[in-house]
């Protein structure tokens, strides 16, 4: 009961904030996410031996 | 003119032969363009003309000799190279060592964007033909401008200009335009110097590769400003601004604006609109200092004094542009140069607030994205090779491989057009100019036709000694509008030729 009295009262200011910082981390998650599908997806497309790659990509100059 | 104006890019691809890095590039190149032409034209294949063509022609007025000139200058000489004309009116060939399209003539960005990515898919049907060939290693080609090693091979664009505009004006309000533009056009580079030696990411694919203001050159020593004078059109009347300086881009919006803008800041220099001084110091050195600097905070110093960065510089070029269209035309503005001035504007905008709010419409941007994701999970350096992977994969062209294409498929990218709009650019010529003539006659009467180019169709006919030359030197005739009713109607190029010889 005591403990109870010592909790501040919140605003609804305050609630609309905290409200406001945890959709904003749920985007974030979420854009995280999407992310890590995206990095997923192109992960499969990658040539697989990038070094090599990259050293054999030679070509003759143009204009 | 406003956006609007006959104008067309030209593309020399990256190649490579799948497990024979030493594979010679000019025999694979060939194999590609001839594998499209055996395939797709009918009958005779259409030789190019190379009557009109002068490179050595300099816009100032004078022309090279051939002695002094490098032999990778000499374009004009039929070397036997693979060389076609296709239906929608564009060019298909072996420059150097390298396949390129050229697109038609086109008559306002939107459609520039429309046929050069059609190049895309004609060049990915190249190479399926090519792979057809029993035994043949697989092709790939890239979209991009350099191999990090030392070479770099061009996108060009050229625009149809009024001969009177005396080149210097074009030299002097151009240079700093160009020396910016790449914040909006470049299409992004892992690696730094020529040959790639310093690690880190670049704005722009070719900024490392040109050295000097204003020259002839465009294998060596390239000029911000090229001074190549060959109008194919009366050079009484226009010159064609050849311009070699920008990157080849994936990105329907990069590539939109990249004409759109180069094509509004050229109106202003021919009515003498850009009054105001926006010289800078050092063109080639900032170019690349610009380049450097994905923050885009580097700051150029003006011929006045001013200190701007980039996106600054741009914005001047803007406000300009915006008071130009509203002086010329007021409410009457047509509706592409309008759309070019407010695209224009918000990717400045955002590009001054954070650059990377621009990741769905500009190439670089869209590819740096794509790196710091790769950096930020795996921890990767600059040097890592995986993340020059990306930058070299982002170009492939393949629809299932490539990393641009990838973004498209997961809805990461700003379109402008509708897949089936490129695709019928593949086979159809755009309606507007004379390019209309030269791919209804190649769709219509291939077997009569000898030889084409920019401007001319040669017939072989039946019954005549001699081949018959029907000159195209204006290229907004020949539009569908001119002859759309007369191709319609000629059911064999005998009568068409009739037709269009008769007193």
């Amino acid at each position: 009961m005591a403990q109870e009295q010592k909790q501040p009262r919140r605003s609804s200011e305050d609630r609309t904030a905290e409200t406001t910082e945890a959709e904003s981390a749920e985007r974030k998650d979420q854009l995280d996410e999407d992310i890590d599908a995206i990095l997923d997806e192109i992960d499969e497309v990658l040539e697989s031996n990038a070094e090599d790659f990259v050293k054999s990509f030679i070509q003759k100059g143009g204009q | 003119m406003s956006v609007r104006r006959v104008m067309g890019t030209e593309t020399e691809f990256g190649i490579s032969v799948q497990g024979q890095p030493t594979a010679n590039p000019m025999v694979a190149s060939s194999q590609v363009v001839n594998a499209y032409a055996l395939s797709v034209l009918r009958a005779r294949r259409a030789r190019w003309d190379f009557e009109e063509e002068s490179p050595l022609r300099d816009a100032r007025g004078f022309d090279v000799s051939r002695e002094v000139a490098d032999p990778s200058q000499l374009t004009d000489e039929d070397l036997g190279l693979a060389n076609v004309i296709l239906t929608n009116g564009a060019r298909l060939y072996v420059d150097h060592a390298h396949p390129e399209y050229s697109t038609p003539e086109c008559t306002n960005p939107r459609d520039v964007v429309r046929w050069d990515k059609a190049g895309e898919l004609v060049m990915q049907d190249a190479c399926r033909f090519a792979a057809a060939v029993p035994s043949a290693a697989p092709i790939v080609l890239y979209k991009n401008n350099t191999d990090n090693k030392g070479a770099s091979y061009g996108a060009h664009e050229n625009y149809l200009m009024r001969r009177s505009t005396p080149f210097g004006d074009i030299v002097r309000h151009l240079t700093p335009f160009f020396v910016s533009r790449q914040v909006v056009t470049g299409a992004g580079r892992v690696g730094r110097g020529q040959d790639g030696r310093e690690d880190d990411f670049q704005v722009s694919q070719r900024a490392d590769y040109f050295e000097v203001e204003v020259g002839l050159e465009t294998t060596l020593k390239r000029p911000i400003i090229n001074t190549r004078d060959e109008p194919h059109a009366d050079p009484e009347r226009y010159r064609r601004l050849h311009v070699i300086i920008g990157d080849a881009n994936l990105s329907e919006i990069s590539g939109y604006l990249k004409v759109g803008t180069t094509s509004l800041v050229l109106s202003m220099i021919e009515d003498g609109f850009i009054t105001r001084e926006l010289g800078v110091e050092q063109p080639v050195r900032s170019l690349r200092a610009v380049s450097h600097d994905p923050t885009l905070k580097h700051q150029l110093t003006l011929h006045d004094g001013r200190r701007l960065t980039a996106v600054q510089l741009q914005l001047e070029y803007l406000d300009l542009a915006r008071k130009y269209v509203e002086d010329k035309y007021g409410a009457d503005a047509d509706e592409q140069t309008r759309d070019v001035l407010a695209r224009w504007e918000s990717v400045l905008t955002r590009l001054e607030t954070d650059p990377l709010l621009c990741a769905r419409e500009l190439d670089w941007v869209a590819k740096l994205t794509l790196l710091n994701r790769y950096r930020d999970r795996d921890g990767l350096e600059w040097s890592d090779a995986k993340l020059h992977l990306v930058d070299l994969q982002y170009a492939d062209i393949r629809p299932g491989r490539g990393l641009y294409n990838k973004l498209v498929a997961m809805g990461q990218v700003e379109r402008l057009l509708t897949d089936e709009e490129i695709a019928a650019a593949v086979h159809q010529p755009p309606p507007d100019t004379r390019a209309y003539f030269r791919g209804r006659c190649l769709e219509k009467y291939a077997e009569r036709i000898a030889a084409a180019s920019w401007d001319s169709v040669i017939f072989d006919l039946p019954g005549r000694d001699s081949l018959q030359r029907v000159p195209t030197i204006d290229p907004l005739r020949g539009s569908r509008a001119h002859v759309g009713e007369l191709l319609d109607r000629c059911e064999t190029a005998e009568q068409l030729f009739e037709a269009l010889t008769r007193p």
